[in-house]
């Protein structure tokens, strides 16, 4: 930590961790400078009373997501953290680069496993991981989709480790939730803390809605060419996700519906209005496959469309993401996903993954067993955070249960090393303390890919905790990528 | 023209969630009225029966024993006022609100959202002390504000496509309804007893508390002769064409949104429900008063309150039952949300 940060924040101890705002980086220019100097000068008291007002604003917004426990629901928000986190412009031009690569791949190997098999019959991973993958969809064999593409929206998890090297820790190729509160949390910035912002050059966050139309426009039956109706297709109020899928309706510009409000007749999609049916030409669903269609998935299921995968196959629908992509994301294709790249792109990864270890495999497994107190363990078929077990930080009975657990189905368990994520300054109980935080940048993909600048920040908001989930008390930061233009002087006006 | 606009069209379920959104706080600000005039009607040694009266015109009597409440005024204000678990109540209405608004929110504007957030919050937080004494009208006027800031924000916010039309729908057909209740719980208030100078004075007063409560006493008092018969108050409630809260004047508001529906967007379903709009009106309009307040006003407003009952039906037969796949399973699905009374 430079000289400057150790006058401002005497308190502050990033520890062994990689600061996201007080390391070392070239091009961040003066901007850690200037955000440290400002939040001193607004200071403390005037910091926690913004930030109430904030966390107040969200919720008279409804800008919330739902719990689940047991039989209860509780409408929460996600917890804002005021102190961005930085991203400079050389770091933006590398994750951006690894995104579209990593997207690329998936996308390249979705397409062969639903189609020749080479990789498989290549021997570069095992055919048991895809085919008897729970995610794996058999009706999506031959099935071609427009430009190549099945995950039109992806959220990549990238961490930063000790060394300040950044990392994927997880693909989600199905439905990725979280980018609404990337452009809530700048408008939020931007009512709540103009003073923190003024004159710092940001790369913008409001292009998604547009770029996401587009994207579904891209990829509707015909190409597009006919000003295709578009809809989000949600599972409705009571989802935890919902308030999300009101934002992306809104932002798009286009209708937010529930499986009641569609039909098919003569394998044609037709939402019903007050003036009769009306076609539907591209489907964003925020519903897991096996909810789609009663006809096809869960007979018992009332949140899908029967009838839609009939209408799908006939190509006269384009559904986003394309079914059968959750095998794409399965944590044990994950620790494929080098060899996946370099397999399709022959290019190395650009960012790596992780160490993982697969239980599934001899080798894997022992390992594990044998160093569960140094790993953290995780079941691959879970997202939200749930069923991890951190070595470390694990009781003895914690440790024998995750045992017991991975014995009991060794295929469904990874293990990886524990990671020291990085930290980023946090308005904390203490002060502005270190914690915890990762980065979910957005993917959308029609014919060609493009990355919202940024991406979620979630940060952990207990004082050494590792686990960011909202599902779990992680918070999220304003995510600011430093334009390219930006200069030392411009900036350091005022 | 310079720009290719689309029609984007409207959803069945999005048009019946406007049409009860909009009748939810509507009903709101109607039982805060009501409230507060009940409250005017109470006699010292009598209050339960001016507050009964409230149960009468709500037709809630089953309800109210139900939910195991004892018949005296303070129940009944709790009932109306605190019962979350009564869906003709203040906060059951604005849960049921809100409700919708959540599934409407990706066509109302974030100012409509956050004042019915804000709202909603006020009204989970009344307690029992707001209740009693002075603090009850000031409760009410509150209520009204409340429903009446949502009204001002959707007058100059909500864009006026269809949806719009559906939305105000909802709410003249709740008006009209309210407003006959309104000038029924006049027939259950009591009249002291006394010479008749101090009834023909009580009766004054109580007239006054429903025109009050009706927003119509200073208009009133502009048109009427200096001597008003309750002739006149009933003339003025049920038949002016003033009169925002007039029958006639919202069921003339129906018509024409109705037919503004089938001209502008052309919803020729609209048709049948024009047509019992107009016969609603006519039997507004043309029956003489003096017949009506002889042969019984109570059992003439029950057959209003049928015939709107029956125009919002099919209002919904028309418009709203198609999205509904099986009409019986709607409660069970997750996905579907409409909450109706």
């Amino acid at each position: 930590m430079s000289e400057i940060f150790e006058a401002l924040w005497p308190d502050y101890d990033p520890g062994r961790f990689f600061c996201e705002l007080t390391a070392h980086r070239a091009d961040a220019g003066p901007v850690p400078r200037l955000l440290a100097e400002r939040l001193g000068r607004i200071g403390l008291p005037d910091l926690r009373a913004r930030a109430a007002a904030a966390e107040t604003d969200l919720i008279d917004l409804g800008i919330t997501f739902t719990v689940y426990s047991d039989a209860t629901a509780i409408d929460r928000i996600l917890p804002f953290d005021c102190i961005p986190r930085v991203i400079t412009a050389s770091e933006w031009d590398l994750l951006e680069r690894a995104c579209k690569q990593r997207v690329a791949a998936l996308n390249l190997f979705l397409g062969d496993i639903y189609g020749k098999h080479q990789i498989i019959k290549d021997g570069i991973i095992p055919a048991d991981l895809v085919f008897k993958n729970s995610n794996y969809r058999p009706e999506m064999q031959d099935f071609p989709v427009p430009h190549g593409t099945y995950a039109h929206i992806c959220g990549i998890d990238i961490i930063r480790d000790e060394a300040g090297d950044f990392r994927v820790l997880e693909d989600n190729a199905r439905t990725p939730s979280g980018v609404s509160y990337v452009i809530e949390n700048r408008h939020l910035m931007l009512r709540t803390f103009p003073d923190l912002m003024a004159g710092i050059k940001l790369m913008p966050v409001d292009d998604y809605g547009r770029r996401l139309r587009a994207a579904m426009t891209e990829i509707a039956p015909g190409g597009g060419h006919d000003d295709p109706q578009v809809v989000l297709l949600s599972p409705g109020i009571y989802n935890s996700a919902y308030f999300e899928h009101v934002f992306l309706a809104r932002e798009m510009g286009v209708p937010l519906v529930v499986g009641a409000d569609l039909t098919v007749e003569n394998d044609r999609v037709y939402m019903r209005t007050t003036a009769g049916l009306k076609p539907v030409h591209t489907i964003y669903r925020r519903l897991n496959d096996d909810f789609l269609d009663p006809e096809v998935f869960r007979p018992e299921s009332q949140l899908g469309v029967p009838g839609l995968i009939r209408a799908w196959r006939a190509g006269n629908v384009a559904i986003a993401n394309a079914v059968g992509t959750g095998v794409a994301d399965d944590k044990a294709v994950y620790a494929y996903m080098p060899r996946i790249i370099k397999y399709y792109l022959g290019e190395e990864p650009l960012i790596k993954n992780v160490d993982t270890h697969i239980c599934g495999e001899a080798e894997g497994l022992k390992y594990t067993l044998d160093n569960l107190d140094k790993l953290v363990t995780k079941p691959v078929g879970e997202s939200g955070g749930y069923g991890i077990t951190i070595g470390p930080r694990a009781s003895k009975e914690e440790l024998e249960a995750s045992r017991a657990a991975i014995l009991a189905a060794p295929s469904n368990w990874i293990s990886q090393p524990m990671i020291g994520l990085s930290v980023g300054p946090t308005l904390a109980e203490e002060g502005i303390g270190p914690r915890h935080l990762d980065l979910r940048p957005f993917i959308v993909t029609g014919k060609e890919s493009w990355v919202l600048p940024g991406g979620l920040s979630r940060v952990a908001m207990k004082r050494g905790s590792l686990i960011v989930n909202s599902s779990q008390g992680g918070g999220s930061k304003d995510t600011w990528v430093l334009a390219r233009d930006f200069t030392a002087e411009e900036g350091a006006g005022k | 023209m310079s720009t290719y606009m689309r029609e984007p069209g409207l959803l069945a379920r999005d048009a019946e969630g406007l049409f009860w959104m909009a009748r939810y706080l509507e009903r709101v600000e109607n039982l805060a009225r009501l409230i507060d005039v009940t409250q005017s009607f109470e006699s010292p040694g009598f209050e339960t029966d001016a507050w009964w009266g409230l149960i009468r015109i709500n037709a809630d009597e089953k309800r109210f024993k139900e939910r195991g409440f004892s018949a005296d005024a303070t129940h009944i204000k709790r009932f109306y006022l605190l019962d979350a678990g009564n869906p003709s109540s203040v906060p059951g209405s604005l849960e049921d609100a809100r409700t919708n608004a959540r599934t409407l929110r990706p066509l109302m504007s974030t100012e409509m959202w956050r004042q019915i957030n804000v709202f909603h919050r006020f009204v989970t937080r009344i307690g029992p002390e707001d209740l009693e004494g002075d603090a009850l009208s000031r409760l009410c006027t509150k209520l009204k504000d409340g429903v009446q800031a949502h009204t001002g924000i959707t007058e100059g916010t909500l864009y006026r496509d269809q949806g719009w039309y559906f939305y105000e729908l909802g709410r003249l057909v709740e008006r009209a309804d309210q407003t006959t209740r309104m000038l029924d719980i006049k027939y259950t208030a009591l009249l002291p007893r006394g010479g008749r100078e101090e009834k023909r004075m009580a009766e004054l007063t109580q007239w006054n508390a429903v025109l009050r409560a009706g927003a119509g006493y200073h208009a009133f008092r502009r048109r009427a002769r200096a001597e008003f018969s309750a002739e006149d108050v009933v003339h003025f409630l049920l038949r002016d064409s003033a009169s925002p809260r007039s029958v006639l004047l919202c069921i003339r508001r129906i018509e024409s949104h109705l037919d503004d529906l089938r001209r502008l967007y052309g919803l020729n379903a609209a048709g049948e429900a024009i047509e019992l709009a107009e016969m609603l009106r006519a039997f507004i309009a043309e029956k003489p008063l003096g017949h009506i307040l002889n042969t019984g006003l109570h059992d003439y407003l029950d057959i209003v309150q049928i015939q709107l009952q029956n125009l919002a039906g099919c209002i919904g037969h028309a418009f709203f039952r198609d999205w509904r796949p099986e009409p019986a399973s709607s409660s069970e699905t997750r996905g579907q949300t409409q909450v109706q009374a």
